[in-house]
């Protein structure tokens, strides 16, 4: 099925993020945000009183607090009231909540954030509780261990063997010594086995951190940024939750969001992936159709920051950035949420010549 | 006072526990009993395939399926991963493999975990067999793990009614997180003001209101505030509310009173108990101060300090 045109033109027009840290002890959530919140306003001049739709992702998880996302409100001038939404997922998808509002003309620009301190708790355990809670989350198989089964089923078909995946980590590294946000740069050991076949290396750093971005519409988008990542198409898929119903070394959910967002109509210079585990960038390159001429993960992608809930946004802005900057004309942005690849979304970001 | 010196981050240990209570629909229910009763169901799709764990819907189709089909206890490891250092809640204490098993009769693969010596034990494509809990409820973990081998019984794969004795309709999941929780540079020096007896907020570099307790932010202006500022320690009851029903673990009589009170050069009223008047006296405009008990964190309550009462003017803007 051939990908709707949206309706409107809307691009990403400001992207910032904090540094990527181990731990921020010294910073509630509203503190880790704010200085992002500051600097996508003051990239396009708009003050929070400009902003038509504001739209967040966090987990009340991560912090193990309850409505911890309305306190990180006051970071952006909640009084008097303000037209807001959140998702308790990645911010990625709270750019998509941001979109659809831009696109049905409820607004014309949109300010999205995503946060998360991971640093309180053991991240490996909270996300057991995204689980199947009848079959799955009472055996407490964490995160680790799940991205670990698929990256054996990858193994056992020929796709992917250790050597390969811990190329995949040496070259994000590599490629975050050039992104001073990043929480792990630069070469460094493969590790133990953390779950076999994964090494600390195949894995994502634990971290706390936070993204935020400007969307406009329109000629408003052009007053704001001097060359705009326009989204040409956005579209996100789920897969059926029980793992032993999917075959886990593709993403077919993957792939037809890529076609609804129009990926394939045309080569893409860029990908941005939301891979927090090595195997898992085996898996997207096929489900995706990336060639080997496609620069992925320039930023150095998750395995070199992983903010939970604001990585995948990180993808989206990072993507945004290039196009803003000249690097890249056409780019893919992936954001995934959920075991082993579970709900994939994509963006087309296109810069005009 | 005002300061810019970083204050002691402040950490205290914080556990979240639940036990989730969860109601189960025809399909779990006979899947769970069936557990309890060493016997294995999985549910037929609409094209003939077994679904093992069942569902109610097809994950293809989203048609209804409840259809069930009694499967083997023994199966094949479809893929797995070695696990050397257990955490906390799974299902062995000592090092395992999680593996996707599909059962015999099976068309899908069950999630769960293998007892083996190491990983040089496990591969794909093994054979292996459910190790039953010795005490079963009518939960996953039933199955207490899967082994090496083949079945030691003869089994009577085949269509299943579904129906026992006593079904498990719900299940309870505890579960248990635990957390390091730093309240973050502002409300650090919040506390850390408390165990002085001094309530400090901080001032908006827009606005000029103060926040107390402050949280870092402005949510009018959305700037971050820095400039500390004491506030106090007298304030006004702004608005109240009268308590007849007493908390459980709360030594408190009732009625008693229950207030905002806007703290002198405060931009905003927090909460606190009224103590030292009856109950009915308490009024809008009181002034107050607060108490504090011996080695307590915080005041205890606040009580009339005697002053006139505040003019209605001076505290309408924080009601
Ligand atoms: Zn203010």
């Amino acid at each position: 099925m051939a990908p709707t045109p949206p309706a409107r033109d809307v691009a990403i027009v400001a992207f910032a993020q904090s540094d990527h840290r181990r731990r921020t002890d010294e910073l509630s959530e509203v503190e880790l945000l704010m200085p992002v919140l500051h600097q996508v306003l003051d990239a396009t001049g708009l003050k929070t009183s400009d902003i038509g739709f504001t739209c967040s992702g966090s987990s009340d998880y991560l912090a193990g607090r309850a409505f911890s996302f309305t306190m990180a409100l006051d970071g952006v001038g909640a009084w008097p009231p303000i037209s807001e939404s959140h998702v308790e997922m990645d911010g990625a998808w709270a750019l998509y909540e941001a979109w659809v509002k831009i696109l049905t003309g409820e607004a014309d620009t949109a300010l999205v954030y995503g946060y998360g301190k991971s640093s309180p708790g053991e991240v490996r355990d909270v996300l057991t509780r995204q689980l199947d809670p009848y079959y799955v989350a009472p055996l407490w198989p964490d995160s680790v261990a799940l991205a670990a089964l698929q990256a054996q089923s990858l193994i056992d078909a020929g796709d992917t063997d250790e050597a390969a995946l811990a190329a995949v980590a040496a070259r994000s590294r590599d490629s975050a010594t050039a992104n001073p946000h990043a929480q792990v740069r630069g070469s460094r050991p493969q590790g133990d086995y953390l779950v076999r076949p994964l090494r600390t290396g195949d894995c994502p750093p634990v971290g706390d951190g936070a993204a935020a971005v400007i969307l406009a519409a329109g000629d408003r988008a052009r007053d704001l940024c001097a060359r705009p990542a326009w989204i040409r198409g956005m579209d996100h898929r789920i897969e059926a939750h029980s793992l032993g119903v999917r075959d886990l070394t593709d993403s077919p959910s993957a792939r037809m969001a890529a076609e609804r967002a129009g990926a394939f109509e045309r080569p893409v210079d860029t990908a941005e992936l939301h891979a927090p585990f090595s195997a898992q960038e085996v898996v997207l390159r096929k489900a995706l159709r990336l060639g080997d001429d496609v620069t992925v993960n320039p930023s150095g992608g998750v395995l070199a920051a992983n903010p939970v809930m604001a990585a995948g946004l990180i993808r989206l802005g990072e993507a945004a950035a290039r196009i803003h900057r000249g690097e890249s004309d056409r780019a893919l942005a992936h954001a995934t949420s959920g075991p082993c690849l579970q709900q994939n979304l994509v963006a087309v970001l296109e810069g005009e010549s | 006072m005002t300061s810019s010196a970083a204050p002691e981050v402040l950490r205290a240990p914080l556990v979240v526990e639940f036990p989730f209570t969860r109601s189960l629909g025809p399909v779990q229910s006979a899947f769970l009993t069936g557990l309890r009763e060493r016997t294995v169901l999985g549910v037929r799709t609409g094209d003939g395939r077994v679904l093992v764990p069942p569902v109610e819907y097809d994950p293809v189709t989203a048609e209804e399926i409840r259809e069930l089909v009694e499967v083997a206890p023994t199966g094949t490891v479809t893929t797995w991963a070695w696990n050397p250092t257990p955490r906390r809640d799974q299902p062995l204490g000592r090092p395992f493999a999680w593996v996707l098993v599909r059962l015999d009769g099976a068309d899908t693969a069950l999630l769960h975990v293998l007892d083996a010596p190491g990983p040089e034990a496990v591969r794909t494509g093994m054979r292996v067999r459910i190790r039953w809990a010795g005490e079963r409820t009518g939960a996953i973990t039933d199955i207490a793990c899967f082994e090496p081998g083949e079945a030691e019984e003869d089994h009577q794969p085949g269509p299943h009614s579904g129906r026992f004795e006593d079904l498990v309709t719900g299940i309870v999941a505890p579960a248990r997180l635990d957390y390091t929780y730093s309240p973050g540079r502002a409300q650090s020096a919040y506390i850390s003001g408390l165990s002085a007896r001094k309530t400090v907020g901080e001032r908006c570099p827009s606005c000029q209101k103060v926040y107390v307790p402050p949280r870092g932010a402005c949510p009018t202006c959305g700037l971050a505030t820095q400039e500390r500022v004491e506030v106090g320690p007298a304030g006004t009851v702004t608005t109240y509310c009268i308590v007849n029903i007493k908390a459980k673990n709360l030594d408190i009589e009732v009625p008693y009173v229950y207030a905002h009170i806007a703290l002198d050069g405060a931009g905003l009223a927090l909460h606190g108990r009224i103590g030292g008047i009856p109950y009915d006296q308490v009024r809008m405009g009181l002034r107050v101060e607060p108490v504090w008990s011996e080695g307590g964190r915080y005041p205890d309550h606040y009580r009339p300090t005697g002053e006139p009462d505040a003019d209605y003017d001076t505290y309408k803007e924080l009601i």
